[in-house]
């Protein structure tokens, strides 16, 4: 029934779109905590750490990041979002705590099927070329073998590490920065997801693979999956987000149509 | 939302709205048969991984694949060195050459099993955070890779113990059962180690001490006969029931003619290893899946 209404939304751009909107990611009130350890380093002697054995207090090597503060909002299928904010606002976090990897304090997360983030700090196997790490990848991503085999040459050529020489058979560890980056990128995209999230993965890479990718994310949008992207690059926001939520010290400052926003946030920015 | 009236909806509280849709709490823990399924939907991965793992391990060595033979030849080799030539311990044992690196090979298998298995969640932290798969594949793509390893110390192994002049018997097959139930014993114990090493990440830092602890209290390299003679009847009694013990002997008897053995007799040694192949292999399996939605966090 869901992929009935999926399909008629598709089709239809006008009034009824209202009607048939289907969430795929409901924010409910979420309150994000990040507990550090400090580990037993820092400014403890192991005297004070003895002392505090004895008396019994609670050690002070944990500290509370209030991260994402009481967010709510509905994201539907087809649409692409822009979540920005300054550094620090928490961003990130919101962002895993919508991937599952985060729990969340209070409040709620709710969404369809299993989210899949895609950051630029997922690390593939080093010591492995290029292609053994599109395998594995696609594999982790729950991609029949046969799929995978299929899919091979489309995700090297679209990640383009093969502009310069035979880089694909190379081990990762021999790749620049962006390259690996591109790879990463090309591999999450390869899937069908449902609700894909992107943190900052199209500021590498040359422009080219930015206009490359952002094609990419604009068609897995249109095939009826809900895409998030958090960029410091408003253009890219601009180019592929029709709505933007901006946060602020991890509270929802704006939700509403990206022009708007862009608009509000910059004049925000400019001011400070 | 000039519509709002018109979207159905619109009265909604966020919960309800996430039920009417089916969506599910972010993070959720599967079901244990839904998290079964999975991880069989997942196995291509677990050994496309293992088999990443262990060409990786190796790639930077010029001889590369070779070491998987090299590097339990030259283990057999300094242990024969010191306790064989040196030290005497074969304490007139016929074949302790043989005898000592089945030992060695048999408890390395679980010993490299635990040592990667501690880092199987913290030490891939980057692939956890980046893709979901059920995260049991971590922990047992290790096994699988030690378990390839394994593959080419028997090797070894073999030739070893037919240069010593052991005879070819029927009591060799003896050590497919045994391998087998060693490799589910040691998978149960790798998640173990990794859930508790994706919370206590100072568990790398004990665990060498825990597992010398443990070699030596397996009879790797010396007679179990030691043990009989050495200590009080409980202790030899509590020393029977030591998994290693078990595993170990169980492919000495296999494959040696002359193979002492510290229990009564082979019957209960079958029976506590297979005891201990259920209880890890479940047990771990379940504490694991129990941790699911912790790992990465945080």
């Amino acid at each position: 029934m869901v992929d009935h209404l999926a399909m008629s939304n598709d089709v239809t751009v006008t009034l009824p779109r209202i009607q048939e909107r289907i969430p795929t990611v409901v924010v409910d009130d979420a309150h994000v905590v990040y507990r550090v350890h400090r580990g037993a380093g820092g400014n403890q002697s192991p005297v004070a750490a003895f002392k505090r054995m004895v008396t019994r207090t609670a050690a002070p090597n944990v500290r509370e990041v209030h991260a994402v503060r009481g967010v709510s909002f509905t994201a539907y299928r087809g649409e692409a979002i822009g979540l920005i904010g300054t550094n620090g606002s928490g961003k990130s976090t919101l962002l895993r705590a919508i991937a599952g990897l985060l729990p969340v304090e209070r409040g709620a997360v709710y969404t369809q099927g299993q989210p899949s983030l895609l950051g630029v700090n997922a690390a593939l196997l080093n010591d492995l070329p290029g292609e053994r790490n599109v395998m594995l990848g696609c594999l982790a991503m729950g991609m029949p073998p046969a799929e995978v085999q299929r899919k091979l040459p489309e995700i090297i050529e679209f990640s383009g590490i093969n502009q310069r020489g035979d880089f694909a058979s190379l081990p990762m560890r021999t790749y620049s920065s962006g390259m690996s980056a591109r790879l990463r990128f090309s591999i999450a995209a390869a899937k069908q997801h449902d609700v894909l999230l992107i943190d900052e993965a199209l500021a590498t890479g040359d422009k080219r693979f930015r206009k490359r990718s952002e094609k990419r994310v604009r068609e897995l949008r249109e095939s009826a999956g809900t895409v998030f992207l958090v960029s410091h690059q408003l253009s890219s926001v601009r180019d592929t987000c029709e709505r933007t939520i901006w946060l602020e010290s991890g509270e929802l400052r704006m939700d509403g149509p990206t022009e708007e926003v862009l608009r509000a946030y910059e004049t925000f920015t400019n001011g400070k | 939302m000039a519509n709002a009236l018109a979207d159905p909806d619109s009265g909604l509280a966020p919960a309800q709205l996430a039920t009417r849709y089916g969506l599910r709490i972010a993070g959720e823990r599967p079901s244990l048969s839904r998290y079964t399924r999975q991880l069989w939907q997942y196995r291509h991965f677990i050994s496309a991984y293992a088999h990443a793992k262990l060409t990786a391990s190796f790639s930077n060595a010029r001889l590369g694949q070779l070491w998987q033979v090299l590097t339990p030849l030259t283990n057999a080799a300094v242990y024969f060195l010191i306790f064989g030539l040196i030290l005497k311990q074969n304490r007139g044992m016929d074949n302790f050459l043989a005898y000592l690196t089945a030992g060695v090979f048999i408890f390395n298998f679980t010993q490299t099993c635990v040592q990667n298995g501690t880092q199987a969640i913290s030490g891939n932290l980057g692939l956890i955070r980046a893709l979901h798969f059920p995260r049991a594949c971590l922990p047992l793509a290790i096994t699988v890779q030690q378990f390839q390893q394994l593959v080419g110390s028997l090797l070894v192994l073999f030739g070893i113990v037919l240069a010593t002049g052991e005879p070819l018997t029927l009591m060799w097959l003896m050590l497919v059962p045994a391998i087998l139930l060693q490799t589910i014993f040691n998978a149960g114990l790798t998640m173990t180690v990794a859930r508790l090493g994706a919370k206590a990440t100072d568990l790398k830092q004990v665990m060498p001490f825990v597992l010398r602890a443990w070699m030596y209290s397996s009879g790797v390299l010396y007679s179990v006969e030691l043990f009989a003679d050495a200590l009080p009847g409980w202790a030899t009694t509590v020393l029977q029931f030591n998994p290693m013990l078990v595993y170990i002997e169980l492919a000495r008897v296999a494959l040696l003619e002359n193979a002492p053995l510290l229990s009564p007799s082979l019957l209960l040694t079958w029976l506590i290893a297979l005891g201990w192949t259920i209880v890890m292999g479940v047990g771990g399996y379940l504490y694991f899946w129990r941790g699911e939605q912790e790992y990465g966090r945080g």
